[in-house]
């Protein structure tokens, strides 16, 4: 029996999963092998026993449900089960601010990185080139008042989530006006009323911060909710785990959001972990997990949704992992698919799946976007960055002096 | 003050730390404790005893063993404007927690430019005696007070662990305050009202002109007794209970050792790298001239703290090592110091090495 999840996203439906049963007998060791995971497995043996080929399986791998596909649908055999209709269609103008967001995003990165070589952004800087589609899905779910922690890669986040963008680009040059007066440099942006918490650059430093703000949240009865934004690696570290068993315990109103972009620095995700689903980490804790494709922004949205309607309602955490790749260097503004770390053929592969050119495309094949209105876009947006940058460069820098070390 | 006197009675510092918490969680809801043992039948030594019943299982969060990631959990709360208390059982467990506390909860502050808070507390308890060994029994102030942004706290009597408690509680800083679990057996006067000690600067407990003592935590108390003892001899020092390692404010101790002359500082840790070195530094660097011979340091030697009683015998510092000292410091008071250093040998060796001296529970 073949078991096809197509690929391995499955549908969210607050704490199921949905998989897929079909195909002939001959891969079921292979399908295990291949990190598919026990629950999975033996759900799928169980449904080929009651004859079916879809089947619902709660965060702890309990059969929830199964059916036939033919005779219900995927998506009704959800719908049934989480009780609300399905949002398939988020609408042009969902579809619109993501493409808007993610334009941004990218003429924002590719102008620090054209302009990094003038030397006057003397700060490290890793740019979000190519991973657009998490920042915007994710922020675009959430209101002004739901904290975001970041890493080191921050600049993303903090833009998509309403953070001032001149204030960012002070930072990077070491100016007063700099969100944090100089003191940070780019691996600490943050913005109070855009509600971004913190950005942290050690690895996973940030993931108990938000879960910490959760709890505050929790505390005080309000309706926010905090995201952990989180890379590969940080799920190997401890205090992932640490914080995680926390939120379920306590059924914290945090998204751990983890952006897997298959390398720490030069090192692949195979070099580090064993080959199984980065989602199962959730899993286990026992919170709803999925992978969706980071490079598509309303994937990224919808399983977002869910996210915070589950966290807001008072159900807890959940753990969403979104596939995408880094295009430039770990930091810096260049290209490096010639040092020998990955190949360009790996690059181009994923550069066929940019998540801007997939939403342009879109929007142009429903009749929402042409190159009148693109050109139009992103003049805007140049203009702003522009301003943005003057700003920067006139600002003075801080002298030497008060600096806040104690409240 | 017959006031005073009225609204105090004689704690323990342990229950002192306990009636400070639950004044501070009434006071202010914002308030919350967790740790490792805090809603359990002992109740970290009974510094935390009682007070699930009294504010539940929200406010009084028995945590998982995971210290780093609820410091960091506690950090992001903090941020957004709650104030919480965290326990360890012992300042080694606290290692596991050294990120978050020496990156997000000291830094955060200045990084964002003094935009953000971290009202932190964390309560770390040195162990000593009965076996406790290397890795139950360290102090670490040092290691703390290194690192700027942190503001760490060493009190010696219940008077000042209550007061500080509540001031650490009351403070927009993260305050580690690191706590000696023999001084939980001290006893002494404590109001009843609620009430802050300053979390600046030392206080004098002892007056004189002979030599400038310095000692933190326990150390104070072995210190006190020295200093009573030699005074018998007519050597009167001026004794400083150090009280806040971070930040360090040592104007009051460079004027005394200006008019004495003379400087001991006892060290709760480790002599090496210890707290003693960079007050020692300090001092001399301002009163070099005024020094009458060389500084002394007392404190741990240079090695983990083993287990066996029979090794720690010369282990810590003692009211007898300190007497000793202040013998040689003096030379021309040695003859007058020997009762007295006598004296201190035969209370030493009347209690075993490993359990705290019941002479400390007299009023401080």
């Amino acid at each position: 029996m073949h078991l096809s999840a197509h690929g391995h996203v499955t549908r969210f439906a607050d704490r199921v999963e949905v998989i897929s049963v079909s195909g002939d007998d001959s891969h079921w060791e292979d399908q295990l092998k291949s990190g598919w995971g026990t629950t999975r497995f033996f759900a799928a043996i169980e449904a080929r026993k009651a004859n079916s080929d879809l089947v619902l399986v709660d965060v702890m791998g309990a059969i929830v449900m199964s059916g036939k596909s033919q005779q219900q649908g995927l998506g009704a055999i959800v719908d049934t089960y989480a009780g609300r209709a399905r949002n398939d269609d988020l609408g042009n103008d969902v579809s619109l601010a993501l493409y808007k967001d993610m334009l941004r995003n990218r003429r924002i990165e590719e102008e620090i990185a054209r302009r990094y070589t003038d030397q006057e952004m003397r700060c490290p800087v890793h740019l979000s080139i190519g991973q657009e589609a998490v920042s915007a899905g994710v922020c675009l779910a959430l209101d002004r008042q739901d904290q975001i922690v970041s890493t080191h890669r921050a600049h993303a986040h903090y833009l998509s989530k309403g953070g001032d963008l001149k204030a960012m680009l002070a930072e990077f040059h070491g100016k007063a006006s700099g969100c944090c007066g100089g003191r940070g440099g780019s691996m600490h942006i943050f913005d109070v009323p855009a509600g971004v918490l913190l950005s942290l650059p050690i690895v996973g430093s940030g993931i108990p911060v938000a879960a910490g703000a959760a709890l505050a949240m929790k505390q005080r009865a309000e309706p926010h909710v905090a995201v952990a934004f989180l890379g590969d690696a940080a799920v190997e570290e401890g205090v992932f785990h640490e914080a995680a068993n926390f939120a379920v315990l306590h059924s914290l109103p945090v998204i751990f959001v983890c952006e897997n972009n298959l390398y720490s620095v030069y090192t692949p995700l195979k070099t580090r972990q064993p080959d199984l689903p980065l989602e199962r980490l959730g899993r286990c804790h026992g919170m709803p997990s999925i992978t969706a494709d980071g490079n598509d922004a309303e994937a990224v949205l919808a399983v977002t949704r869910s996210a915070v309607a589950r966290a807001r309602a008072g159900d807890g955490p959940s753990f969403l992992v979104f596939d995408t790749y880094r295009w430039l260097e770990h930091c810096g503004p260049n290209y490096d698919n010639d040092i020998g770390y990955r190949t360009p053929a790996e690059f181009e592969a994923w550069r066929g799946r940019d998540p801007l050119s997939r939403m342009e495309e879109h929007l142009r094949n429903n009749g929402i976007l042409d190159a009148g209105k693109i050109a139009a876009l992103e003049a805007d947006i140049d203009s702003e960055i522009d301003i943005a940058f003057k700003f920067a460069l006139e600002s003075p820098l801080p002298g030497p002096g008060e600096v806040n070390v104690y409240a | 003050m017959p006031e005073r006197a009225r609204a105090s009675r004689r704690l323990n510092a342990a229950a002192a730390i306990l009636e400070a918490t639950a004044q501070c969680m009434d006071a202010d809801s914002s308030v919350f404790l967790m740790g490792e043992g805090v809603a359990d039948p002992k109740g970290i030594f009974g510094t935390t005893l009682g007070l699930v019943d009294r504010f539940g299982p929200d406010r009084v969060i028995e945590m998982p063993v995971a210290e780093n990631g609820l410091t960091g959990i506690a950090i992001g709360a903090a941020l957004m404007g709650r104030r919480p208390v965290m326990v360890h059982q012992r300042v080694d467990f606290a290692l596991l927690a050294l990120e978050q506390l020496l990156n997000n909860a000291a830094k955060t502050h200045f990084v964002t430019n003094g935009v953000h808070k971290v009202p932190l507390t964390v309560r770390m308890i040195i162990g000593r005696g009965w076996g406790q060994g290397p890795e139950h029994s360290q102090v670490f102030d040092s290691v703390f007070a290194h690192v700027p942004g942190l503001k760490v706290v060493m009190p010696s009597t219940p008077y000042e662990a209550k007061g500080m408690m509540v001031a650490a509680i009351r403070d927009d800083n993260p305050v580690i305050i690191l706590e000696h679990r023999w001084m939980h057996y001290a006893e002494g006067e404590v109001p009843l009202q609620l009430y802050e000690t300053p979390l600046i600067g030392p206080a004098l407990v002892r007056q004189g002109d002979d030599l400038t003592i310095v000692a933190s935590s326990y150390a104070l108390l072995e210190s006190i007794e020295a200093a009573d003892h030699i005074s018998e001899a007519g050597i009167h020092c001026d004794l400083f209970d150090l009280r806040i390692v971070r930040p360090l404010d040592l104007s009051l101790i460079i004027a005394s050792v200006r008019r004495t002359g003379r400087l001991v500082i006892v060290d709760t840790g480790w002599k090496m790298f210890g707290v003693g070195a960079e007050i020692m530094a300090q001092v001399t660097e301002a009163c070099f001239h005024d020094l009458k011979a060389s500084p002394r340091r007392l404190g741990l030697p240079d090695h983990p703290t083993p287990s066996s009683r029979g090794l720690a015998t010369t282990f810590y510092p003692t009211a007898q090592s300190l007497a000793e000292t202040i013998a040689a410091l003096i030379p021309e008071a040695a003859h007058r110091l020997a009762g007295p250093i006598k004296a201190l040998e035969n209370l030493r060796l009347s209690v075993p090495v490993d359990v705290p001296n019941p002479a400390f529970r007299v009023p401080f």
